[in-house]
């Protein structure tokens, strides 16, 4: 029983779980904010949810000395006035009208034709009705696969856990979901996949801790609620150099993609990057003092054996 | 040297000697989609050519199945045609030189239809549709050359009784019989009059074609015979230079992140960590090859699951190497250490990806497009990552570990201060 001295060791140590109160309350917080700002403003749309047509045009030359003659190009073509993004070799063009198939190789041309031969171009057209449709499925597959995750962790642990682990992964996601509200940063496809990439992750790294919790409350004896509350502080803690290493991990990768990766998948990475911070906070700070705070509000029983059964 | 230690060493030298020898080809292999290659993706929603009939799932299909023929006819290599759902059609073509020329002939739709005045107003002209592109047969249309060098189009039909109710009615309009004019999109090809029932499965369209004029036509209405008319909903185009840019800056910024992992492994870890380097590299590779024999397309999403698959697979071996780690500083001998660290962190791993496989299978059923893509990555990557950071690590740490090279502790990052007396 190598796990009583863990205990001790915990005693030492800041306990989590006895301020656990003030991140509920910071979570409240963010999730409030969110809340009101996705009222007041709601999301940046890109493309993919907003009618129309985004441009990208890489250049193989420098072209920021040509703005002026691209926007004359574009005008004398009939293109109107397109929202601009200027970039050394990257212009974002945002049409608020879908681009014909004419148009779009009108456009193409020209551009290769005056500017530059090597100009290469993304051009993506949406129809609204289909990135909702995106949207609404992916929120229905976040809903259902939360079921699912549930009744696993329901049958594996207990369904306190589950209900815990679902808080955790539902809180990161929407942290995400915030904070692109907030900052106003562009929401496009990729956002959605990377929201779907956090929950994946999210769960992943709750379980971990959660099986800690659940170990050791088989080896210990329990008696009050500070002993259950010693024993998830304790796992927390035993745990903490597995999740700071994982994230930090994960971490590199994700900034390695955010500043070399291509330009495509900066906002998909920003939006992980976030939400693996939020990830890890919610594992360690959020889930299992809910999980604790759960248990508390459960009816005592006559001996304490019962608690420890998972 | 012992039979272990030789037996470690030989399964790290064969499984570097396939991940080198075999990466060229497998990589080569890996298909790309089309926002790292350049092409195009178009949706298409279906609608039925006339309002009284629905669109059937047949009717689907087969016109995915004209939609690819088009695709092929153009010389492009492997279009993906896919139906979704009751009434769309996805099409991704990766890779195409001439893009405006398919979005053309994709995009063609050479609707074939007979028409004639039937009970329409005086000057409605032929405003009645007596036959579509679906009652012609796939393919059927054929030129042939008559006695007096013309040429003529003839069109195979469905169904003979069919053309011989319509023929019957059409001639019945006037007693000298009744135009049943043949429509390619809006334009009149020909007019040709119907003065009686005809009884026959093949019709004629002739006219004042050159060999040439005939020849198109003919192409257009085997390629035409859509029998659904489509909408473009969702289009995507990259430029190939783009595409290859956002590869090349991806897998670049990939190289350096699993470096920085490795390294990060190997240092903090030591001994578990090198063993885990060996486990990801082998992981990595197996992932590619996974990618290769379901025939998936690495797209961006797809990039996205990849990156989640190595995070759990560096999770797992951080969880084992963190355990092993815990057992030795209480005071365990590096053997037993070992065998209840793997042991402990076994369930925990396995808990964990479930859990994330759980997700992964839901967005596979209900997940469209790149969803779906996720979905199938992901759950790939996590039965390779099961197979190779669990049972692989745990494989090779033991033989490492009962050949009794390994005897300090510090070999596990472990401190002689921090163990604990038992």
């Amino acid at each position: 029983m190598h796990y009583k001295a863990f205990d001790n060791v915990s005693d030492k140590r800041f306990s989590i779980v006895a301020k656990s109160r003030y991140f509920f309350i910071f979570s409240i917080i963010i999730t409030l904010l969110g809340i009101v700002t996705l009222l007041y403003h709601g999301l940046n749309y890109g493309v993919d949810f907003k009618a129309g047509s985004s441009v990208d045009i890489s250049f193989k030359k420098d072209v920021s000395g040509q703005k002026a003659q691209i926007e004359q190009f574009l005008k004398d073509n009939d293109f109107g006035t397109p929202g601009m993004t200027f970039g050394a070799k990257r212009v974002t063009l945002r049409f608020d009208d879908v681009l014909t198939d004419v148009k779009e190789n009108t456009l193409k041309q020209g551009i290769m034709d005056k500017f530059d031969k090597g100009a290469s171009m993304e051009v993506n057209t949406v129809d609204v009705e289909i990135a909702k449709e995106l949207q609404g499925n992916a929120l229905k597959a976040v809903l259902v696969a939360s079921i699912g995750i549930m009744i696993y962790v329901s049958i594996r642990f207990e369904w306190r856990f589950a209900v815990a682990a679902i808080v955790a992964l539902l809180h990161d996601a929407f942290i995400v979901i915030s904070l692109f509200s907030i900052f106003k940063l562009e929401v496009n496809l990729p956002f959605i996949v990377a929201v779907l990439t956090i929950v994946g992750y999210s769960i992943n790294d709750t379980i971990v801790i959660f099986d800690r919790v659940r170990e050791n409350l088989r080896f210990a004896k329990l008696k009050t609620h500070e002993d259950v509350a010693n024993v998830v502080n304790a796992s927390i803690w035993q745990t903490m150099s597995r999740s700071i290493n994982t994230v930090m991990t994960v971490l590199f990768a994700t900034i390695c993609l955010l500043i070399f990766g291509s330009e495509s998948i900066r906002m998909f990475s920003l939006a992980v990057l976030f939400g693996l911070i939020s990830g890890a906070y919610s594992s360690i700070f959020i889930a299992s003092p809910l999980w604790l705070a759960l248990k508390s509000k459960q009816k005592p029983k006559p001996t304490a054996k019962s608690s420890a059964a998972s | 040297m012992n039979r272990r230690l030789l037996m470690f060493i030989l399964i790290v030298v064969v499984s570097f000697g396939v991940v080198g020898g075999l990466s060229k080809w497998v990589v080569d292999d890996v298909k790309l989609g089309l926002d790292l290659k350049g092409g195009f993706e178009i949706l298409y929603e279906a609608e039925p050519i006339d309002a009284t009939s629905k669109v059937t799932k047949d009717s689907l299909n087969e016109t995915a199945k004209s939609l690819e023929a088009r695709a092929n006819s153009t010389g492009v290599q492997e279009p993906e045609v896919t139906t979704e759902g009751d009434n769309r059609i996805r099409v991704k073509i990766a890779g195409v030189t001439d893009e405006k020329k398919v979005r053309d002939v994709l995009k063609k739709p050479a609707e074939l239809t007979f028409r004639s005045a039937r009970g329409c107003a005086a000057d409605a002209g032929y405003c009645k549709v007596e036959l579509t592109g679906s009652d012609f047969k796939q393919n059927g249309a054929d030129v042939q050359q008559t006695n007096l060098n013309q040429y003529e189009i003839t069109i195979k039909l469905k169904d003979a009784s069919k053309f011989a109710e319509v023929t019957r009615e059409v001639s019945k309009l006037s007693p000298t019989g009744s135009p049943l004019a043949i429509f390619l999109d809006e334009t009149m090809i020909s007019a040709p009059n119907v003065a009686q029932e005809i009884n026959s499965s093949s019709a004629v369209i002739s006219g004042d074609f050159t060999r040439d004029e005939a020849k198109n036509l003919k192409d257009t209405i085997n390629l035409g015979a859509l029998p659904l008319k489509l909408t473009e909903k969702y289009t995507q185009s990259v430029g190939a230079t783009l595409g290859k840019k956002s590869l090349d800056e991806t897998v670049y910024a990939g190289a350096i992140a699993t470096v920085v992992i490795l390294l990060f492994m190997m240092i903090f870890y030591r001994l578990p960590g090198v063993i885990a380097s060996i486990s990801i590299i082998v992981f990595i590779w197996l992932l590619l090859l996974g990618f290769n024999l379901i025939h998936a397309t690495l797209t961006l999403p797809g990039i996205a699951a990849f990156i989640l698959g190595i995070g759990m697979a560096v999770d797992a071996n951080i969880i084992m190497a963190e355990r092993i780690r815990e057992e030795l500083r209480s005071g365990k001998s590096i053997l037993s250490s070992q065998k209840a660290g793997s042991k402990n962190s076994f369930r925990t791993i396995i808990d964990a990806h479930v859990t994330t496989a759980i997700a992964a299978l839901v967005l596979f059923f209900i997940g469209v497009g790149s969803v779906k893509g996720f979905a199938v990555i992901l759950l790939l990557s996590i039965a390779m990552s099961i197979l190779t950071n669990v049972f692989f690590s745990r494989l090779l740490l033991t033989l490492l570990l009962k050949s009794g090279v390994v005897k300090k502790k510090s070999n596990f990052g472990v401190k002689e201060s921090e163990i604990r007396a038992l």
